[in-house]
């Protein structure tokens, strides 16, 4: 019993001593309402210790006394941190004081956090708005002009689209996405580019080689993101104007308004109208389409920073139409013949000499509805985590004839992803993970057939990227996807970074990526031409053709050096895309073009080495040599791809002049293009008039602007562009008799149109 | 199907969220100069097991973390910091770790934000 006793004491006697030996407290703060309120998660600890604790969710603390040490801190985000001096144990109750000025600091990073992008590891060249206002004009085919990662062709002799290329391939292999959701594909590819005015893009985000598996599986050779501008950040109004000597008129006009601190919206209208009929070279065709464009835009944006709520909402609406073809053709005179040979009451011979004697046109005129929905979440208390919502459906009809060929195409298509993202252990390994569907319906005519087809797919991918802030990061990704038409396959994409020293990074990609080529959207260049269009396969699920499958692999260095003491960069890019199986294009007879599946190899290489410099204060140089080698099994054995350049050369000059205080500056821009010699199709079987060589002759291209800015709302620019004046001097093969064997527009490997001036201005309240 | 989706992601994550201890979110001021000194501190931290999320910034010398309470405390984070020569209000680095940074994140003698001459 005793023993008991002196167990019970001991023990009794033991907490107390410990008790003893401890700070109990509470941290509190005090509100706007003059009530205490506890603070939960308040850092407590001995200066200069190893012990320290956090308050509980009543604001409560203990932590050990110790005569070591007598100062306390009491510290909390947001509050300005206290020193207690403590000698003795005991209970405490401290209230701390808020400072405001942290609170906006947080607030701050909060947003940081979102921006953050794990797309480190791949090879993304960013152009932002300043880069773009370089060559002053006009739409995102045209962007390009002072970049060398992305090379500018033109389509065909009618239209002068410029087509761009990544790699060695065109863009069909590219995917082209508008704040990350598909746009430029299936209809709009061909001319797709040209519907994206220049004013309304923020920044372009160009990555070589394989791209994240989160926009899809469809990039094959890089990804192009455009980020439009914005209703909080872009200016209240903005009007810039532009004209050239060639009769090309555009307006573009932004208002934007901020309905609360949470909401803005802006209206972004387009207009471009060319009604001159220019023809220099005495084909008797046209050398520039007539066109005009209307581009309608209205974004939503709504943010709320506290709750960690982001999202916008576009509507766009657009209506294109081009006329090309010879100079005194009649599109109602041609439209009224063709809907009587409909209807009956015109015998086909009659329709036929009578269009002859109407002459050689083609219109091509699109109208698309375009609304896309984004929403994003970053969980306030958690900034690395975060989900994202995207959906976009777009109507894109397109009514066009080439003379006789005739191709109307309406593609309806739904676009959905549902992201989330967060980490495992900590910020160092994050990841991405979500679903996909999309739904494509297709009607097309193509001549009188009709070809209409419905692709549904879903798909969902993980992503994990790693990073230590140091040496090495990586990114892995893999997505599987279940297509009505491609079957269900899975895409691998990975990324690596490596910096071995000092401003030197090495990258590695590989990847794969699979498609339904849309041969006749992609390929409408073709149309305007004397060639019978045939497809060699059957069996394939899309046209008769299998889907396209390709690996890109990819490694790049990145030197930064400073020379002369100012700072420049140099770059060496080797990328090899691998088809396991591409729908060939093949025109190496000038009477057809074959669509057939591959049958051997189909490899594009593409190296480039490119030198950016500020070789005196503010003057910039950039300049870059490729060498492409494109090579594919042909039915006829293997051969270069035609009217690809196998040596390229590009310098880009900018200076500035030092901005005063009002803005006001003078910017000069030149570029200088160098095509080597482009091998031609072939044209052996024509008779010996429309003949060509083997290869085209290589040639240079330059293109100047000066941008006088008066003030930071007004700036006014002058440019040309081809000013050396080269043009290729016969475009059209047989343009004597359009309706005949030989005609061909296709074959178009320079510019058609001469040296040509510009001016506009730019006014931003 | 997807609102279903939806609902099941917020469910989710909204009881992550709710479990404070899990992540818990605290900030201390730390010491240091550039971007250099800013890699190194938010690596430091991010080393500790059990620290989630590491961000310092360099005007204000303000070192957010989000951390899971049951694995790790502020105080190891700050042995981790002055292990890599960097002071914090409580804890000082030692001489010899101190010496061990680069020579431009000598902090001790001017603490200003210089990360726009790197």
């Amino acid at each position: 019993m005793d023993k008991f006793k002196l167990a019970v004491l001991f023990f009794v006697f033991q907490t107390a001593c410990f008790a003893q030996d401890k700070i109990d407290g509470v941290v509190l703060e005090m509100t706007a309402a003059n009530k205490e309120v506890a603070l939960q998660g308040a850092n407590v600890y001995w200066l200069n210790s190893q012990i320290g604790t956090i308050t509980n969710g009543k604001g409560e603390f203990n932590i050990a006394f110790s005569d070591e040490y007598n100062k306390l801190v009491i510290s909390y985000v947001g509050f300005e941190t206290d020193t207690l001096t403590i000698t003795s144990p005991g209970t405490i109750t401290h209230i701390l004081r808020p400072s405001s000025e942290l609170d906006e600091v947080v607030v701050e990073k909060k947003r940081d956090a979102v921006q953050k992008s794990f797309a480190s590891t791949q090879n993304v060249i960013t152009v932002n708005s300043a880069e773009l206002l370089k060559a002053a004009c006009c739409n995102l085919s045209e962007s390009f002009e002072t970049n060398p990662a992305i090379d500018v062709n033109f389509s065909d002799a009618l239209t002068g689209t410029k087509q761009i290329q990544m790699l060695g391939l065109t863009s069909p292999y590219l995917l082209i996405t508008q704040e990350n959701i598909p746009m430029v594909r299936g209809a709009s590819q061909a001319y797709g580019l040209t519907f994206t005015p220049g004013t309304w893009v923020e920044s372009i985000q160009i990555t070589k080689g394989a791209g994240s598996v989160v926009n899809g599986y469809e990039s094959i050779s890089g990804q192009i993101n455009t980020e439009l501008v914005k209703p909080f950040t872009d200016e209240l109004l903005f009007v810039n104007a532009y004209g050239n000597v060639n009769g090309r008129l555009e307006l573009n006009t932004h208002i934007n308004t901020k309905l609360s601190d949470k909401i803005g919206t802006g209206i972004y209208i387009h207009g471009n109208l060319r009604n001159k009929k220019e023809e220099n070279n005495g084909d008797g065709f046209l050398d520039a389409p007539v066109a005009d464009q209307i581009n309608i835009m209205n974004r939503w944006q709504y943010q709320n920073a506290e709750k960690g709520w982001v999202s916008f909402l576009n509507l766009r609406y657009l209506n294109d139409e081009k006329q090309t073809g010879e100079i005194d053709f009649d599109p109602d005179a041609w439209i009224r013949l063709r809907s009587a040979n409909e209807s009956g009451s015109l015998d086909d011979s009659t329709y036929r000499t009578q269009s002859e004697a109407l002459g050689w046109g083609s219109e091509i005129n699109t109208q698309r509805f375009d609304a896309s929905l984004k929403l994003g979440y970053v969980f306030p208390e958690l900034p690395f985590q975060s989900f994202g919502f995207q959906t976009s459906y777009s109507d894109h009809r397109q009514d066009s004839y080439y003379g006789f060929n005739r191709y109307d195409i309406d593609h309806k298509s739904v676009f959905s992803n549902l992201l989330f993202n967060s980490i495992i252990g900590d910020t160092r390994n994050k990841f991405t993970t979500g679903l996909t569907y999309a739904y494509d319906r297709y009607n097309e005519l193509v001549n009188t057939g009709n070809f209409s087809r419905q692709d549904v797919s879903a798909g969902a991918f993980f992503e994990y990227s790693y990073e230590n802030l140091e040496k090495l990061s990586l990114t892995a990704g893999l997505r599987i996807d279940s297509h009505n038409r491609l079957g269900t396959y899975l895409t691998p994409r990975l990324h690596m970074r490596y910096t071995p020293w000092d401003r030197g990074s090495l990258r590695a990609s590989f990847g794969r990526g699979r498609r339904a080529a849309n041969i006749f959207a992609e390929n409408q260049q073709l149309f305007a031409s004397a060639r019978a269009i045939q497809i060699l396969d059957t069996e394939g699920s899309i046209y008769g053709l299998d889907p396209e499958d390709a690996w890109n692999y990819g490694v790049s260095f990145l030197q930064g050096f400073t020379f002369l003491n100012r700072p420049g960069n140099i770059t060496l890019d080797y990328y090899k895309t691998d088809f396991k199986n591409q729908v060939v294009v093949d025109w190496e007879n000038p009477n057809a073009v074959f669509f057939y599946n591959l049958d051997g190899k189909s490899v594009a290489n593409s190296f480039q080495v490119e030198v950016n410099h500020e070789i005196l204060n503010s003057l910039e140089l950039r300049t870059a040599y490729k060498y492409y080698d494109v090579n594919t099994d042909y039915r006829n054995g293997n051969l270069q791809k035609p009217l690809q350049a196998q040596h390229r050369f590009f310098v880009n000059l900018g200076y500035e002049t030092q901005a005063k205080e009002n803005g006001a500056q003078w910017k000069f821009d030149y570029t200088l293009h160098t095509l080597g010699e482009q091998r031609l199709p072939n044209t052996d079987v024509n008779p010996p008039e429309f003949r060509l060589g083997e290869f085209a002759q290589g040639y240079s291209l330059m293109n100047a602007q000066v941008t006088k800015v008066f003030s930071k709302a007004m700036e006014v620019y002058v440019g040309g562009e081809n000013l050396t004046n080269f043009k290729q001097q016969n475009p059209v093969l047989g343009a004597e008799d359009p309706f005949g064997a030989n005609f061909d527009t296709s074959i178009v490997y320079a510019p058609i149109m001469g040296r040509m001036f510009y001016a506009g201005f730019r006014y931003k309240l | 199907m997807k609102k279903l989706f939806l609902v099941l992601v917020l469910a989710l994550t909204t009881t992550l969220a709710f479990a404070q201890d899990k992540n818990k979110k605290m900030t201390m001021e730390v010491d240091g100069k550039c971007d250099m000194c800013k890699a190194r501190i938010e690596k430091a931290a991010l080393g500790v097991k059990g620290v989630k999320y590491a961000y310092w910034d360099i005007p204000t010398h303000q070192l957010s973390l989000i951390l899971d309470e049951r694995k790790t405390d502020p105080m190891q984070v700050k042995t981790a910091l002055v292990a890599v020569g960097h002071d914090t209000k409580e804890l000082k680095a030692t001489e010899e770790a101190y010496n061990a940074v680069h020579p431009c994140c000598k902090y001790r003698d001017d603490a200003t934000d210089d990360s726009e001459k790197h």
